[in-house]
């Protein structure tokens, strides 16, 4: 069952209410940051005003570390998060390649989301998997050791994945 | 173990990230199946482990007693160890990890296995021997041990001086000595005090914090309460990584623990000192690794560097003196406090003492964890512990310290590291990662790489930094395309030397490490880029230029896989490419079976 908006709203207000009773509140700006892009998927301009209300803090200061941080999408992101890992390890692996190969088989620029919203292609750095260089982590799982046909191949059985869902929840609505 | 304890065996899997892409979660579950299935089951422990730095042979499964390694385990293998090995007691010889029995100075554990003989576990001391999410595990390890000898028998005051007498520095990177941070904080006036756990381990490359809280969280966690003793604090932080929910998870189940049994809360075992620690998640922006950044991060603002003095000890985390170390620093704590800091500083170097943690990946055969005393050399940690250069390619580069590090071509391999030498050898310890390059990357475009990465990562707040590493990047960008000209080596040192001098923070102070390191000691692929436009590894894709050779059978597949028309030919007669057409995609290179394209 999808959230409703006013649920999603109920669940960060609590959230919020959690730290009320801590000293510095308003250093769980990240925190409470942190929770809304969980529920929403990004930060919207009107959850951080409503934000903003709750922690008593500027929208403008909200806005600057909302910008400041890699990890805070202010855009909707798609059902599957694409980051390819351009850390030192990887890179010298050939990230490189593995970067190009999704921008070309999704026809997207890095921080784009294709125009089904299924993917969105962003870079990091480092994800720590250094062992399995070249890696590219696609919501929270990891692939590695990657060539730029295996990433392809990921990509199209993602879609697959999400084909196949989207074809069964219509089959359910009929 | 209780006396009554039936088990025989305890099993450790490993399920940090590589094992645990090779299926050792269902090995977990087989293994459980198979016990049950020949009524094991209550006569073997299985634990799992975080990552044990040999992704190389994973998934790993240790077998005790016996210590016994085995290395790439599948589910076939399952029945034969429980039958062969847990019933009838003889190891299988097949799957052992049993390399040369090299001289092993500490770890009888790990003693059999190269990887691990020449190592010095003292900070990763528990990783991979413990379950890290059991608490009793860590006890039986004389887990805070060292924080009950503090409370009971040392002041706060000679708990410093301890620290200080151990010699140990700053495995942050900047190597400040810690016992003089700890004195500083300690007669700050101010209250409350703060003590924080940096663990924001941003250098691309390095993974040693991530592993070590994964693998042994309540070190950490400890060291941080006997700073906290040390200081007179009585709150602690962790500020981590966002992207490192294993280790996050592990923290609190930890944290958690360590509350129900009294070593955090109020009146710690019994004692009038009581202390908490709470977690604060990073958000992804590297510059928080640097302490005054990392403060206004916590604090709820832009991670922002501001000018020292006045230094975290004497006005930190909400303008009260603060204590903050790194990760790995903190876990040395425990360690000191029970075995003495003569002890530790008979380890190591003149000047550095103790072990240091490597994360060594790139072109090595074993790519992982490694900690090694002060002093060992690099060539000993690239050839005999990461088993060299792999698919026998030729040695070109160690690169040390992150972005902010330097390129050490090979007749530094030699260099024993220490953070002295390193700094003289033009590049410095960092937080410990380490990338071997080989003979096909090319210095011109991996200075590029690194410098893409602090351009990004500047915060904007000082001119020097944000400016000058844009002009810099240009100018590389230039070189890297075939454009380069005349001069440009000079600029890029000006520049390069100014923005080291000017800028703010550590991010900016060394941001131009790695280019002028790569000019130092391989200026003459820069002079090929700029004067001949050729890229003697072939990865500078601008410079490369394609030709067809007399191998060429005309199959007319290239023809066929050319995006621009730029190959023309008859069936059965060798191809030519139109340089002028050419956009050097390498399509064509990828696509030929007869070896006929001539890349350089």
């Amino acid at each position: 069952m999808e959230q409703t908006l006013d649920n999603k709203q109920a669940e960060l207000k609590t959230f919020i209410d959690g730290f009320r009773d801590k000293e510095h509140f308003e250093s769980y700006l990240i925190a409470v940051l942190h929770k809304a892009q969980e529920i929403h998927g990004y930060l919207k301009k009107d959850v951080m005003d409503d934000i903003a209300r709750e922690m008593n803090i500027p929208t403008s200061h909200i806005w600057g570390v909302a910008t400041f941080y890699h990890y805070f999408n202010l855009k909707p992101i798609g059902k599957y998060k694409i980051s390819i890992c351009l850390g030192t390890a990887c890179y010298v692996k050939g990230a490189e390649r593995i970067l190009n190969a999704v921008k070309k088989e999704l026809g997207i620029e890095m921080g784009d989301t294709t125009p089904d919203e299924l993917f969105t292609l962003q870079i990091t750095r480092c994800l720590g998997a250094c062992g399995l260089a070249p890696v590219a982590m696609i919501n929270d799982k990891i692939h590695g050791e990657l060539t730029a046909e295996k990433m392809v191949d990921i990509l199209r059985k993602y879609r697959k994945a999400a084909m196949a869902e989207a074809a069964e929840k219509a089959k359910e609505q009929q | 173990m209780k006396k009554d304890d039936k088990r025989q065996y305890a099993l450790i899997l490993c399920d940090g990230p590589a094992c645990l892409r090779k299926k050792s979660k269902n090995l977990e579950e087989v293994i459980k199946q198979e016990l049950d299935k020949r009524g094991m089951a209550d006569r073997v422990r299985l634990t799992l482990s975080g990552c044990l730095g040999m992704c190389d042979k994973g998934p790993i499964l240790i077998v005790n007693p016996g210590y016994v390694i085995y290395g790439g385990v599948t589910e076939h293998d399952i029945p034969a160890i429980v039958e062969q090995h847990l019933i009838n007691g003889e190891p299988i010889a097949r799957l052992e990890i049993n390399e040369d029995h090299l001289f092993n100075r500490f770890f009888r554990v790990f003693g059999d296995v190269g990887f691990f003989g020449k190592q010095m576990r003292i900070t990763l001391r528990n990783c991979g021997i413990i379950d890290p999410e059991k608490i009793d595990d860590y006890l039986s390890v004389r887990g805070y041990e060292a924080l009950a000898k503090v409370l009971t028998d040392i002041s706060p005051e000679d708990v410093v001086k301890e620290i200080k007498k151990s010699g140990l520095r700053g495995r942050g990177g900047a190597g400040y000595p810690t016992g003089i941070k700890w004195e500083l904080t300690r007669k700050s006036e101010g209250s409350p005090k703060y003590v924080i756990c940096n663990a924001d381990e941003g250098d691309p490359g390095a993974f040693m914090d991530r592993s070590a809280i994964e693998g042994d969280p309540h070190t950490v966690i400890e060291g941080m309460i006997i700073g906290g003793y040390a200081t007179g604090a009585d709150k602690g932080f962790v500020y981590i990584r966002a992207e490192y929910p294993l280790a996050i998870k592990r923290l609190e189940k930890a944290l958690g623990e360590a509350k129900t049994h009294g070593f955090l809360g109020k009146n710690i075992m019994g004692s009038d000192f009581s202390f908490d620690i709470e977690i604060k998640l990073g958000a992804g922006a590297f510059v928080c690794g640097e302490e005054t950044a990392l403060i206004h991060s916590i604090e709820g603002s832009r991670g922002m560097p501001r000018p020292r003095p006045p230094f975290p000890s004497v006005s930190g985390l909400f303008g009260k003196p603060t204590l903050i170390n790194n990760v790995e620093t903190w876990a040395n704590i425990p360690v000191i406090i029970l075995d003495g800091a003569d002890w530790f500083s008979s380890i190591g170097t003149e000047t550095s003492k103790g072990t240091k943690v490597f994360a060594v990946a790139g072109k090595v055969k074993n790519t992982g964890l490694v900690e090694v005393p002060m002093g060992t050399t690099l060539r000993e940690i690239i050839y005999d512990i990461a088993g060299g250069i792999a698919d026998d390619k030729k040695f070109k580069a160690v690169q040390t310290g992150g972005p902010s590090g330097g390129c050490l071509p090979e007749e530094y391999l030699d260099t024993k590291i220490d953070y002295e030498s390193l700094s003289k050898a033009g590049s410095i310890m960092g937080s410990g990662g380490m990338i071997v390059i080989d003979e096909d990357s090319c210095m011109v475009n991996i200075s590029k790489f690194f410098l893409e990465f602090t351009e990004n990562e500047s915060c904007g707040k000082c001119t020097p930094c944000r400016e000058g590493t844009k002009r810099m990047l240009e100018i590389l960008t230039r070189i890297t395309d075939g454009k380069g000209e005349e001069g440009d080596i000079e600029k890029l040192e000006r520049l390069g030397n100014m923005i080291k001098k000017a800028s703010l923070c550590g991010l900016g102070q060394s941001a131009p490490n790695p280019v002028l390191s790569t000019i130092k000691n391989f200026r003459e692929e820069y002079e090929e880029h700029i004067k001949e436009k050729k890229c003697r590894a072939s990865a500078c894709i601008a410079l490369l230029s394609y030709t067809i050779t007399d191998k060429c059978i005309g199959c007319m597949a290239c023809r066929r896989a050319c995006p621009v028309n730029a190959i023309s030919g008859e069936p059965k007669v060798k191809h030519v490419v139109d340089k002028t057409r050419c956009v050097k995609c390498g399509l064509c290179f990828n696509i030929c079976k007869f070896d006929a394209i001539d890349r350089r």
